[in-house]
């Protein structure tokens, strides 16, 4: 932990600060789609949208919901996330397979 | 625990040490104990097994006890013996091979076991306290939910404990390998036995929650009156089939998978060569993990999932013949041109290929769907399982045991008795499963309390007992030498088999922080690499300094205790509620050991430069 | 250096929850851990969707679920998560008090979250009869939206206990992989409280 005690340059801290900020603008539009998202979703479901065209889009933005929260909010876009991506893409193939089959394959 | 306290100590302060270490060394030593005591178990059960099948319309134990003993000895077996024990070599090589001084977390290290052995003793419990769980180790319902008494209860909560702590195991490895690996250990010049610790951990973090999930409405439908498998309220015990078996297919991967990468640490070693065709070994235990989690309703091939279903899940089973292809002409490879030693180890490793090809065959014809039709819930499906669980893992834990022993105890089990204790155990065991196949085809059911006279199958079965007999000679040959070897034979240096990996630089056993310096790897086989270069041992990455190490806890006890006590609560709060005290006391314990671990701060402690120095002079160094 | 000197902000490092090795352990770790929850909540999806038409009487998704309530919860737990991110955020500036103050925020949003969830169920269970045990489908919604409920309730004690016990001593490399997980957890709360809504509350209304 030697290399970490010496003082940051001034203008290193700064640049970070300004990096901060970005992600964290990213962070509110994405916070504000997901918003925008869950109203379409209740919006749909509330106006009585016919169920074959409804369930497909729910699911849909249900799964992009989902992305922002990942990347953006758990910073997964982020450098060193490949284990941490490699292993919820893992989780979630057997997520997949199993309501697969349990929609599917579990009689009636 | 400073080097300081390896000095002469009383019995209660050893297990004071035992109960709350997290050394990865003595946890493997744990394992072992533990995970060999329930081997024994099982294996009585196998036998007792053996004995009422070995006439006709025997009356050796009754109807009720036959159903106990089957389902205990499955469990035991794949849950409390081999699991364990995979883990004693896991714990005992994996950090070692990789150059590491412990584990990335081993107070989560710590937990894992104990939370497995409260687990598996309360499973055991149940035999004293009116009876065990008799609905055989898949545990399907309805028979589980309607069974009577508290059996099945056990199963479920002993699982559930036990479960926990392979999933906190599993998490740990994968973690270990990828962060604390030495400077130049890239992922294509980690050992196998690393690279399968690697793959197994990420099926069982994949499977287990789907086991964790089954017993949970398991237990929900049996201690709170949920309607999960109760037809009559709109129920499917459909569900726990699949969950079972999206677990238990993993699972039997999960078991053979560490071994497959002790045979070939194991045949390079003795072959004297490196490893014939790493990468492409690498590769097919990566396909092996991947194929494992689309093949499990081979299971239920009968249940009636409808032909495309079957279908699919036939040709994806028959698709995991081609990597295991793969890796059997790999090992035989290894072993062509080298100059091959027949020690135990190897003679267990040898043994194991023909033994598991013929398992693995017989794989093949039960993954025809149509077929399986026939062979479904008959002895064929008894022998190629033991087959593969035998002769690929319990063979394995065999091999690995003589291969690492030295590595662990710092004396090489005796060759003798090690190949009198193999001949036995491997004629044992063809004998008795080998004829298995024909009396299965021949129409006997598996699970069955007796057999009829004049039906054919006295002398198959007659055969089979047999054969039991002299495999339970072999493991008691085996436990001799362990005595055996623990007072006569004589203490070895670090590198008793001229062998190539990582494990071997360091002394046996090592000293509890395992590396002086972190060595610098310089290609496949670090360990050889060197010895090739005309050097003695490895060459450090670091100068010689303060090493961190972490402090010993007895939390993760306590956390486990906790559960295990909350585990009799929620079995018994069914009869009468005052039971619950018990899940709150259970439960607060272990709430309260976590809440305690997180609010001190454990920052673990160094061993300083100048102790190192003494060490060094007393030959640790090199 | 000792961990519990408070870090001079000019001297923390860029990602203190990955300063050390124990915080990089503590990062992968949890994000496994997290993978295989995926596949926890996955197999108490898949029940669900097994079991969703095993309903008994009138009590079925489309008369038991009104969306007002499950509406206001969501926007309750998806602000939490926002409000999660504010702190993380202000602890890679190293402003420990805006940190701590954000997360007090997120623990009043679950709070709040949780309170209505509960008086969901209350209200199911004495004005429907809908219960635990009165049907399959009963089974399967309580355990799936329960099983949830539990993850809400523990990050809640999780977090207030960081909050607490850092309180006086500020942010150090030894508490910051702490911190960083907590909200890992939380973010992981609401993804699984958006298929929740998703598929159990508006795919059972449209039926």
């Amino acid at each position: 932990m030697a290399d970490h005690t010496g003082s940051k340059p001034v203008h290193q801290a700064e640049y970070e600060r300004k990096q901060h900020r970005e992600e964290m603008k990213q962070q509110v539009i994405s916070f504000v789609m997901m918003i925008l998202f869950t109203f379409v979703a209740f919006g749909m479901v509330m106006a009585g949208v016919d169920s074959f065209f409804v369930i497909p889009v729910l699911l849909l933005l249900a799964i992009v919901q989902v992305v922002f929260q990942l990347y953006y909010f758990m910073h997964m876009k982020n450098k060193g996330h490949d284990m941490p991506a490699l292993m919820m893409y893992g989780g979630a193939a057997v997520a997949l397979l199993t309501i697969i089959t349990f929609t599917t394959i579990i009689w009636w | 625990m400073s080097t300081a306290v390896a000095q002469k100590r009383g019995l209660a302060a050893t297990i004071w040490d035992y109960l709350t270490t997290v050394d990865h060394k003595k946890i493997a030593l744990l394992y072992l104990y533990s995970g060999g005591f329930f081997f024994l178990i099982g294996g009585l059960e196998a036998m007792l097994i053996r004995i009422q099948l070995m006439k006709p319309d025997n009356n050796f134990i009754s109807a009720g006890l036959y159903n106990e003993m089957i389902t205990m000895h499955g469990t035991t077996m794949i849950f409390l013996a081999a699991m364990p024990l995979i883990f004693a070599l896991m714990n005992a090589v994996v950090p070692l091979q990789i150059g590491a001084r412990d584990v990335a977390f081993p107070f989560l290290n710590s937990l894992g076991f104990w939370l497995f052995f409260f687990g598996g003793i309360l499973l055991n419990v149940s035999w004293f306290t009116g009876g065990a769980p008799d609905a055989g180790w898949t545990n399907y319902a309805p028979l589980s939910t309607t069974s009577p008494g508290h059996g099945v209860d056990y199963y479920v909560m002993g699982l559930q404990i036990s479960g926990a702590g392979t999933l906190i195991a599993g998490i740990n490895f994968l973690v270990t390998i990828i962060n604390m690996r030495a400077p130049g250990m890239t992922y294509m010049r980690m050992p196998l036995f690393t690279w399968s610790t690697f793959v197994t951990s990420a099926l069982i973090l994949f499977a287990f929650p789907a086991l964790t999930v089954g017993l949970f409405l398991m237990m929900f439908d049996r201690m709170f009156g949920s309607a999960f498998f109760d037809v009559a309220l709109g129920g499917n015990v459909i569900i726990w089939e699949h969950l079972f078996w999206i677990f238990g297919h993993p699972e039997v991967y999960i078991l053979i998978l560490p071994l497959f990468g002790a045979f070939s640490d194991i045949f390079s070693t003795f072959s004297r060569k490196r490893l014939f065709g790493y990468s492409a070994m690498v590769f097919a235990t990566v396909l092996i993990g991947f194929l494992g989690f689309m093949v499990w309703a081979h299971h239920m091939f009968t249940v009636g999932m409808g032909p495309i279903a079957n279908s699919i899940f036939a040709v994806a089973t028959m698709a995991i013949a081609v990597p295991t292809g793969i890796k059997i002409f790999n090992w035989l490879f290894t072993m062509w041109g080298g100059q091959i030693k027949m020690t135990s180890a190897m003679l267990w490793s040898v043994a194991f290929i023909p033994s598991f090809t013929i398992g693995g065959m017989t794989g093949v014809m039960l993954a025809a769907a149509a077929a399986d039709f026939q062979y479904h819930d008959t002895y064929f499906v008894v022998g190629h399982f033991h087959y593969v669980i035998v002769g690929g893992v319990v063979f394995g834990i065999f091999a690995g045991l003589h291969y690492w022993w030295p590595k662990m105890f710092g004396k090489v089990l005796n060759e003798k008795l090690g190949k009198l204790a193999f001949w036995p155990f491997f004629i044992g065991f063809h004998l008795t499963f080998f004829i298995q196949h024909f009396l299965g085809l021949m129409g006997m059911p598996r699970r069955y309390w007796v057999f009829l006279e004049g039906q054919g199958l006295e002398t198959g079965n007659l055969i089979s007992t047999i054969g039991a007999f002299f495999m339970a000679i072999g493991t008691v040959i085996f436990l001799i030498n362990i005595v055996y070897t623990a007072i006569k034979e004589p203490k070895v240096g670090g590198d008793p088999w001229d062998a190539r990996t990582l494990e071997w630089s360091i002394p046996s056993p090592p000293p509890h922080y395992n590396f002086v310096q972190t060595p610098l790897v310089r290609g496949l086989d670090p360990l050889w690499v060197e010895k090739m270069d005309g050097k003695k041992g490895m060459t450090p990455a670091e100068p010689l300094g303060d090493i961190h190490m972490p402090n010993g806890s007895i939390l993760p006890f306590m956390m486990s205790l906790g559960m295990f006590i909350a585990g009799f609560g929620f079995i018994y709060q069914v009869d009468n509620s005052s039971w619950l005290i018990a899940v709150f006391i259970g439960m607060g314990i272990t709430l309260g050991s976590m809440l305690t671990r997180s609010l001190k701060d454990d920052l673990g402690h160094h061993i300083h430069k100048e102790e190192l120095e003494a060490d060094i002079k007393k030959g640790v160094g090199k | 250096m000792s961990h519990d000197d408070v870090l001079n902000p000019k001297q923390m490092p860029h990602d203190p929850e990955k300063a050390t090795l124990e915080g990089k352990n503590k990062f992968l770790g949890f994000w496994f851990f997290l993978g295989g929850e995926t596949v926890l909540f996955a197999s108490l999806f898949g029940t669900y969707l097994a079991l969703n038409g095993s309903t008994q009487g009138e009590n079925t998704p489309e008369n038991l679920f009104g969306l007002e309530l499950v509406f206001i919860m969501t926007m309750l737990l998806l602000t939490s998560s926002l409000t999660s991110v504010y702190a993380m955020y202000h602890m890679k500036n190293h402003d420990f008090g805006k940190m701590q103050l954000w997360l007090v925020i997120t623990v009043a949003l679950g709070l709040a979250f949780l309170g209505f969830e509960i008086y969901e169920f209350y209200h199911y269970i004495h004005e429907y009869d809908f219960t635990f045990r009165s049907s399959a489908f009963g089974s399967a919604f309580y355990t799936l939206v329960g099983f949830h409920g539990g993850h809400v309730l523990f990050g809640l004690c999780w977090i207030t206990a960081l909050i607490i016990r850092n309180q006086k001593r500020g942010l150090n490399l030894y508490n910051a992989p702490k911190y960083y997980t907590a909200s890992l957890y939380w973010h992981f709360i609401d993804v699984v409280w958006v298929f929740i809504f998703t598929v159990v509350y508006l795919m059972g209304k449209v039926g």
